[in-house]
């Protein structure tokens, strides 16, 4: 059942080459070799920050050139890494190959073939002898086993009688589960890094964008088949001032016409066509505020980006208005005063907080005014094929292992001889390829119960 | 009662339980094993009280949020999970003396986080509130657990195999035989839940910034640490690797699961760089 067996089974060719690329020690060579190489990458700081670190650490210019020439500042992609990757995954195809006839055939074997020789030498053995018939001694063992949860099958050669019953054939393959879906998460990850994108965009509120920047080196445009449009942005803050949660609302245009609205926050992203949007960053933009004024009677809306000092009009409302002057308010946060101009009477000024909602009362009409700090939103941009294949392959690999790790392939035999004396050699067998002791138990329980039934009254002698 | 008091306790009591499973390992008194025993069920209980008591309070503090955001209390959980991983332990192979060589750990990371983390609850900064980060880091820290008896263990065996025919002190261990089937089994239980610790962490980072790995040290470091251990199952169940060589590897992986989880934080800089707090 191990290699060697394994080797003169799968019938193939072997030369050495697949020897090589077949074998277990590679993998260990390959595991030692990623774990040492990655323990480089995590020491030498990666990408923007190498140059930092070389300066900080005053190297030589000819030290410098020769981690250029092994691609140290951004190692996890250079030829040699990848090299040692694609090793890993041709080890673990090969292999896979390899092996597989053999695995296939433990899990298809007619176990009723099997020799009685084989059967009688399996680990897990007992004997007893019975004066009881073959068609007694048969039904019997079938009902006993049947009776410990077996599903028993019948068979004949050579003069014996056998029964036979298994557990799990199928869970041989969890190993073929968890090896393919190492592989299968790498396809995930060429697909996603061959057709997909990483990008940023920073999206000042109010406005509008139909292309993102790639956050590869070259920081390419990358262009929108659809506009997006962050509306609001708004930010909580804890008591201490650490940031809560941050949101955009954030709108889809297709050829100028709105086709998706959707408020994101960290961990919950804006999916369109294929593309992701995470909310991932944001950045205050000095000098200008944003403002949300509401005529509760008329039930109209308007958002307005805005400086100080200049009047800005409503006409829909036909209302006025501006920042005319701006004082701090406690340490993080300023106050607002607004000058305010509608039909009603005359202009009025008065103090807002920041962020705060401030309700204006007009002869019979209320206003309600909302100012704040104007934001752009950082949005990380995410176009990845791919990531279903990961996805996929880490399900598997999990239940793979469980299946690898946690259950067996459990076989039982009972072989029925004649004996020269007239009486019935019964050969009770077990095997198991995992969790030995857990089995050795189970079936030692079988065996006691077993001798112990006096319907066909088994002896030792 | 605040969590805080309750788990300083814990780590006293934790202190003691380790001494009286060390007794029971050098003067062999049956009763010493029992109220080792007796002493870490309950403090187990106060713990589990203190964890559940400290994830109210963070309700009542407005933040509200499963007790496993930061240094202190991912510690915290991993002197539980320890503690309830040896317990299983305990009952399949009913040896006691195992504690001598699982409750330390329990001890050193409560203290620990007493002495070295503050223990104040935190408000959870956006990309830390998500589902993903708490299956995130419930599952690596069971297998971080493992690995801690693990190694543990392979401590056991090579100071048995030492003094291995000398009789006294140490011929109350189990027998080298079973000792290495129970690392081995200890490390598949705990590869199986770090393999889910990563996975859920790509998922996390996945919904948080858009990309399941990139390559920071914390995740590189997950990643040897799953080498390390990967290579050891394989050398056992392909090459007949055991004994020595496997409780070395239990050894040499726990060692990756510290510097993974603790050394990180200082040595290099990250995106994981919340937990330095
Ligand atoms: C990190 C990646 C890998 C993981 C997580 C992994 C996981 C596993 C698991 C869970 C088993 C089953 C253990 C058991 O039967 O109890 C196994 C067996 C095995 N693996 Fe891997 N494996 C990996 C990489 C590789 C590679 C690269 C090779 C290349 C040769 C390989 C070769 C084997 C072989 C030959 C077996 C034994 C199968 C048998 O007994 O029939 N593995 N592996």
């Amino acid at each position: 059942m191990k290699s060697g067996n394994g080797k003169i089974m799968s019938g193939k060719n072997k030369n050495d080459l697949w020897a090589f690329f077949s074998s277990v020690k590679l993998a260990l060579f390959t595991f030692f070799a990623l774990a040492l190489a990655s323990i480089i990458g995590t020491i030498i700081p990666q990408g923007g920050e190498f140059l930092h670190f070389v300066e900080s650490r005053h190297l030589s210019s000819g030290t410098i050139k020769v981690m250029q020439a092994l691609s140290l500042p951004d190692m996890y992609h250079s030829w040699w890494f990848v090299g040692f990757l694609s090793l890993f995954a041709i080890n673990l195809i090969v292999c896979t190959i390899d092996r597989f006839p053999n695995l296939l055939r433990l899990v298809r074997m007619d176990n009723i073939a099997l020799g009685v020789d084989r059967i009688v030498k399996m680990p897990q053995r007992r004997q007893w002898f019975t004066a009881a018939g073959v068609e007694d001694a048969e039904s019997f063992f079938a009902a006993k086993l049947a009776g410990f949860g077996w599903k028993v099958r019948h068979g004949a050669h050579d003069g014996h009688t056998l029964l036979f019953a298994q557990k799990g054939p199928w869970t041989r393959l969890g190993v073929i589960g968890v090896h393919t879906s190492i592989l299968l998460i790498f396809v995930g990850a060429i697909i996603g890094s061959s057709l997909g994108f990483k990008a940023s965009l920073m999206l000042p509120e109010g406005t509008t964008a139909a292309q993102v920047y790639s956050s590869g080196n070259d920081n390419a445009t990358i262009p929108l088949k659809f506009q997006l449009r962050c509306d609001w942005f708004e930010l909580d803050r804890y008591d201490n001032g650490t940031p809560k949660d941050y949101r955009s609302e954030l709108t889809v245009l297709e050829d100028g016409h709105e086709v998706l609205k959707k408020a994101i926050e960290v961990n919950d992203p804006l999916v369109y066509r294929g593309i992701t949007f995470y909310q991932s960053s944001y950045q205050p933009i000095k000098g200008s505020y944003a403002v949300e004024i509401s005529d509760k009677a008329r039930n109209l809306s308007h958002r307005f980006f805005i400086r100080p000092g200049k009047e800005i009009k409503w006409p829909e409302a036909g209302v006025g208005f501006g920042i005319v002057e701006q004082r701090p308010l406690y340490p993080n946060s300023i106050r607002h005063k607004i000058w305010f101009n509608d039909p009603a009477g005359d202009p009025v000024e008065f103090w807002v907080a920041n962020g705060s909602r401030v309700p204006v009362v007009r002869g019979g009409n209320k206003y309600e005014i909302v100012i704040k700090q104007m934001y752009a939103t950082g949005l990380q941009v995410a176009h990845d094929p791919g990531v279903w294949f990961v996805y996929a392959g880490c399900i598997i690999m999990l239940l793979g292992l469980y299946v690898a790790f946690f259950m067996s392939h459990r076989r039982v035999w009972v072989v029925l001889t004649p004996t020269d004396d007239g009486r019935l050699k019964v050969n009770f067998n077990g095997s198991t390829n995992k969790n030995r002791v857990g089995f050795d138990n189970h079936f030692n329980h079988m065996a006691e119960e077993l001798g112990a039934d006096e319907s066909i009254n088994l002896t030792r002698e | 009662m605040t969590s805080s008091m309750l788990l300083g306790i814990t780590t006293i009591a934790y202190l003691v339980a380790s001494g009286l499973y060390i007794a029971l390992l050098v003067f062999r008194v049956k009763k010493l094993g029992t109220l080792a025993t007796g002493l870490t069920a309950v403090t187990f209980l106060v713990q589990t009280a203190a964890i559940i008591l400290r994830w109210m309070e963070s309700y009542r503090m407005g933040y509200g949020h499963p007790p496993l955001s930061n240094m202190y209390e991912s510690l915290v959980f991993f002197s539980w999970a320890t503690v309830i991983f040896y317990f299983g332990l305990e009952l399949k192979f009913k040896n006691r003396i195992l504690g001598a060589f699982a409750i330390p750990f329990a001890f050193v990371s409560m203290a620990l986080a007493s002495m070295f983390h503050p223990d104040a609850i935190q408000p959870l900064v956006p990309a830390l509130q998500s589902n993903w980060l708490f299956a995130h880091v419930m599952t690596c820290f069971v297998g971080y657990a493992a690995f801690a008896v693990a190694s543990g263990l392979g401590v056991m065996y090579l100071v048995k195999l030492k003094f291995q025919g000398k009789e006294g002190l140490l011929a109350s261990l189990p027998e080298l035989r079973v000792i290495d089937d129970i690392i081995h089994k200890t490390i598949v239980f705990g590869f199986l839940w770090l393999s889910a610790g990563i996975i859920t962490g790509a998922i996390w980072a996945n919904s948080a910034w858009g990309t399941y790995w990139s390559w920071d040290p914390k995740e590189t470091w997950s990643l040897i640490t799953w080498f390390v251990y990967a290579a050891a199952l394989h050398a056992r169940f392909t090459r007949g690797w055991g004994g020595k060589r496997i409780a070395w590897l239990a050894i040499i992986g726990f060692v990756a699961v510290v510097f993974t989880y603790y050394g990180v934080n200082f040595l290099l800089s990250g995106l994981h760089s919340y937990g330095s707090g």
